[in-house]
């Protein structure tokens, strides 16, 4: 078995030098990554972050965004862990999204 | 829970409306995880908002420039250069620098030797001396290419290795990160310790390219 | 970076290791391009908890050492296009490697 992100001496193309300027979205998941596995909070850990990447699966983890990875992960592992429910996700996320929507307009 | 809570809208993940030519006019489920997530930790007290901005300045105060900083002393100070192999954490803090707590070795570029780092498995990256990652250092294409071709992946970077120089590529495959000592330029002898840490950019401590470029 | 601390390590700097050829699913550290491959270890990093367990919400004691093991290039890459002396170090987890029984010394 040769899993997804295992990638070492595999081909690929050239390395695009690129770099993109931080959104704060992805500055706000990192930030809440550091902290909740610090030592002030550790809700989880950079291990339990790293195999949620893992576990999303080949498909998605080329398609995401590396922060949408991130993300991704540690919304999945506070729910496995009981600190969020999806319910009250799902809630807030309703709520977030309708406020965008007015500041839009 | 709705109506009670009241929002900083500075935390708020997405542009500020006045703002109307950013990117994104979309607000992806990502971004809308990302905001949410954020409150309801703050609401269950498992974080403070004040946290989460201070976490996000801290971010945003790092920057190679420290790791520049700790290249030039140890340029200068061979006893400093010493304890930096030994301990990057605890040799930074005497620059008064905060690396963090996840141990960093430092590896050094000799004429006998080229160091080159990379995480294959996912992105690890002496973050806390040297700022954020570029995009190209999580890439694909890096990942996969450096440990098997480093040298070709090097010429892409503009970077010639000569034929007599081992290129040692370190995978950062632990709770343990790496940074690369460049080698001192040529004719460096009349700077002082500002003018040589301005000659150490992020490429030359990932190992990329060489300092003074 | 090893000195100092008591620990026991099952290998020393110098002697070769051998890395295990297994290909298991889960969060594991240790890339595939080594996996089967034998290497010389040049540094013990110190006394880490086991991430293949940290990853799933355990405490991964007791610590393993973690070593730094050498790998030549040409050893791990058929018809590696750089030179003979270049070379891939891994940080590797105890439970990872073996003695190598190789008929080389």
């Amino acid at each position: 078995m040769h899993r997804h992100h295992d990638m070492g001496g595999l081909e690929a193309g050239p390395v695009e030098q690129t770099d993109h300027v931080h959104e704060p979205w992805e500055k706000r998941t990192d930030a809440i990554l550091r902290l909740l596995t610090g030592k002030n909070a550790s809700v989880m850990t950079v291990d339990e972050l790293r195999r949620g990447i893992e576990d999303l699966g080949p498909g998605i983890y080329d398609e995401l965004s590396y922060y949408e990875r991130w993300i991704s992960s540690i919304t999945n592992i506070l729910i496995e862990k009981g600190v969020i429910t999806i319910e009250e996700l799902g809630k807030e996320m309703e709520e977030v999204q309708a406020r965008w929507r007015e500041v839009s307009k | 829970m709705s109506d009670s809570h009241s929002h900083d809208h500075d935390d708020w993940p997405y542009p500020h409306p006045k703002q109307p030519d950013t990117e994104d006019s979309e607000f992806t489920d990502y971004m809308a995880m990302a905001a949410a997530v954020g409150n309801l930790l703050i609401e269950k007290n498992i974080i403070s908002r004040d946290d989460l901005r201070g976490m996000i300045e801290s971010i945003d105060s790092k920057s190679p420039a420290d790791g520049a900083k700790a290249v030039a002393r140890a340029w200068v100070d061979p006893e400093f250069k010493s304890r930096l192999l030994e301990d990057v954490v605890a040799a930074a803090g005497e620059l008064g620098l905060d690396a963090g707590t996840i141990p960093i070795r430092a590896v050094e570029n000799t004429p006998e030797v080229h160091n080159v780092i990379v995480c294959t498995l996912c992105s690890c990256y002496p973050r806390m001396l040297l700022g954020l990652p570029p995009d190209w250092y999580k890439s694909r294409a890096y990942r996969s290419r450096v440990v098997r071709e480093p040298r070709e992946v090097l010429r892409e970077f503009g970077t010639e290795i000569s034929n007599d120089v081992e290129v040692r590529v370190h995978d950062s495959t632990a709770d343990l990160r790496y940074m690369v000592i460049p080698m001192r330029p040529e004719r460096t002898e009349d700077l002082n310790e500002e003018e040589l840490a301005a000659l150490v950019n992020r490429d030359s401590m990932i190992g990329v390219t060489t300092a003074g470029k | 970076m090893a000195r100092g601390f008591e620990m026991s390590a099952q290998f020393s700097i110098g002697e070769r290791v051998h890395v295990r050829r297994a290909y298991p699913p889960g969060h594991v550290r240790t890339p595939h391009f080594i996996r089967g491959k034998t290497g010389v270890v040049a540094n013990i990093a110190g006394e880490f908890a086991n991430p293949e367990e940290l990853a799933y919400g355990r405490d991964g004691l007791p610590k393993l050492a973690l070593y730094h093991v050498n790998f030549r290039q040409t050893d791990l890459w058929p018809g590696y296009t750089g030179q003979p002396s270049d070379t891939t170090v891994v940080a590797i987890y105890e439970n990872w490697l073996d003695a190598d029984e190789g008929s080389e010394p």
